[in-house]
């Protein structure tokens, strides 16, 4: 991991030497100032941001693929970006229409962070209800597929209604972008995604009974509406914040725990959690890097990337899910 | 047998299902009395409420009327975390997919005992040890779950039972699917815990002659009445031919069997 970051901060438009890198980091002066001025204030917040949104994304798709009893349930794939879209949607799009105080709260980072919240956490919610209903897993992707068009088509009609400069802003946004993270937006997220984290924490062990299905957890002694409401906390807060600031990124939180429950050989949530954090952030760093190649002029969006490498891990889940059962 | 202690008792007990305003009575004025250290059958035709009365023992479903009473207090007053330490249930739903190992999944019976974070203590691993050990399933902890025959699977689904070292067992049609061969070693392996571990076995079946067979006390369900007593007493009660409304199945007190004219 740590070689990792230390690839993603070294190359870019401009490359840096590693040993600069490290030289840096470390508060020695680096041979270049504006190689120092590039590390502190554009690549060392955009690997920070990576860390944070790999690791965030990883773990609430974890959490969701046994709370779902769903191998293929993850943020993306479940609509739970695309609710939080729909909640920045609001904000972003529909500010005009509100009075102009309250739309400055909201367009500031931390109603666009609440925005998003709530429009993961509706999601999540909509598609309990329905999971409750129907236990076959086929029709609870296909309620989150609709919902993820659902969510698009009410985004659609306020693009519609809104300005040129408005619509900008919100397709940049739902690119996905790590970079441009001031410190400060930096500072936010990692307090929310700790916070995040501390309550998957608590999830693990109800996780672990959780997979020999509800009834043997309630025997052995779980409070299973306690347990789903700290389920359904964690993860509205990881994904609402995390695309609350990067936008909605595909496939990470699907592919990743899958990868370590593949190299780990285990279903114990704690030894999971870790490789999920872990896996997770080295991605997501690996995503960013080859999002800016070096000798390239441009930045592909990191969506892109990672759906490049997420899509064709689905597709193997589904041709290889014999052996899941 | 003076050191066989009451456990589990129903007084007046009424079980079934309310639904749509509906209240629909399976069963009424049961007054049962489950005891360490035996094994107990519970038998009676498909959709009788074999289900519903196991659901209601072990407070999952509450009672129309009366009630359930663990270690003399009602079961309803207790809280899950304690009756966890008390009553450990092999159920017949399938898991759901993952990844456990068999060890792994033994393992989670140690759930009620273990920290926030569900590490096993040292005490835990001895009883996991003592689960493997008594149901000789050493061979076997390293495979995943669903490597493992049906047969094996509900072995250790009752070892799993076993780690949670509750007083209480119960199992929900634990010799479905399986061949005559893995029935009775279940069957054994059941009687031998009753009898060495001094705990209070109850399981649903219908293999009811393997059952009259090896269990210390009956408790036979049908349309209108549920009868408790030891297995001979109940075949020259005749309540064995009340089992069946088909008249072309009828009981062979003699021989212990069903018979098909």
């Amino acid at each position: 991991m740590l070689l990792t970051l230390l690839l993603n901060i070294s190359m870019g438009q401009v490359a840096i030497p590693m040993k600069e890198v490290f030289k840096s980091l470390l508060g020695s002066q680096a041979e270049k100032e504006t190689w120092e001025y590039i590390i502190m204030n554009f690549r060392l917040p955009k690997a920070i941001a990576a860390i944070l949104v790999g690791m965030g994304l990883s773990v609430s798709g974890l959490l969701m693929q046994t709370f779902f009893r769903n191998p293929m349930a993850g943020p993306y794939v479940l609509g739970l970006s695309s609710g939080s879209s729909l909640g920045v949607a609001f904000v972003l799009l529909g500010a005009g229409f509100l009075p102009s105080f309250f739309s400055e709260f909201l367009l500031s980072s931390y109603g666009i962070i609440l925005a998003s919240c709530l429009g993961s956490l509706f999601v999540l919610l909509m598609i309990l209800v329905v999971s409750q209903r129907l236990r076959d897993t086929m029709s609870i992707l296909i309620v989150g597929l609709m919902f993820s068009s659902f969510t698009g088509a009410i985004v659609s009609v306020f693009s519609y209604f809104s300005s040129a400069e408005q619509l900008q802003k919100y397709t940049f946004w739902s690119m996905g972008s790590i970079g441009n993270l001031s410190w400060e937006s930096i500072m936010i997220l990692s307090v929310s995604v700790a916070f995040g984290l501390l309550l998957s924490l608590l999830t693990l062990k109800p996780l672990d009974a959780l997979l020999l299905g509800e009834n043997y957890a309630k025997s052995m002694g779980l409070n299973i509406k306690k347990a789903r409401l700290l389920l359904i906390l964690a993860t509205s807060i990881l994904a609402g914040s995390i695309t609350a600031f990067a936008g909605p990124i595909a496939f990470v939180g699907l592919a990743v725990p899958h990868l370590s429950k593949l190299i780990f050989q285990t279903s114990s949530h704690r030894i999971l959690f870790t490789g999920t954090l872990l896996i997770g952030a080295i991605i997501m760093l690996v995503c960013d890097t080859v999002s800016q190649m070096p000798g390239f002029e441009f930045t592909l969006p990191i969506n892109a990337i990672t759906s490049i490498i997420g899509a064709p891990v689905v597709v193997w889940l589904i041709v290889s899910k014999k052996s899941m059962s | 047998m003076s050191t066989n202690t009451n456990i589990i008792s129903t007084q007046e007990l009424s079980i079934g299902y309310h639904s749509k305003r509906i209240t629909n009575t399976i069963a009424s004025n049961l007054n049962l009395e489950l005891t360490s250290g035996q094994l107990y059958s519970l038998v009676g035709a498909n959709g009788v409420g074999k289900s519903t009365l196991l659901r209601t023992i072990t407070g999952i479903q509450k009672p129309l009327q009366g009630s359930v009473f663990l270690h003399e207090r009602n079961i309803h007053d207790i809280p899950t975390t304690a009756i966890a330490q008390e009553l450990s249930l092999v159920l017949t739903e399938k898991l759901p997919s993952n990844n456990l190992t068999v060890y792994e999944l033994i393992a989670l019976g140690r759930q009620p005992y273990t920290n926030w974070l569900g590490q096993l203590s040292e005490t835990d691993r001895e009883k996991i040890k003592q689960a493997i050990a008594l149901t000789q399933l050493e061979h076997l902890t390293n495979k995943k779950y669903y490597e493992i025959s049906d047969g094996q699977l509900q072995i250790v689904l009752i070892a799993r039972a076993l780690a949670q070292d509750t007083p209480i067992i119960i199992l929900d049609e634990p010799t479905t699917h399986l061949d005559l061969v893995h029935k009775v070693s279940v069957f054994k392996l059941l009687k031998k815990l009753s009898s060495e571990t001094n705990k209070c076995i109850l399981f649903s079946t219908h293999d009811i002659d393997l059952a009259i067979q090896l269990s210390d006390q009956m408790i036979v369900m049908t349309e209108n009445q549920v009868h408790q007593d030891q297995p001979c007493n109940l075949i020259t009660q005749g309540v064995f031919s009340s089992l069946f409304k088909d008249e072309s199945i009828a009981f062979d007190g003699e021989k212990g069997k069903f018979i098909i004219s």
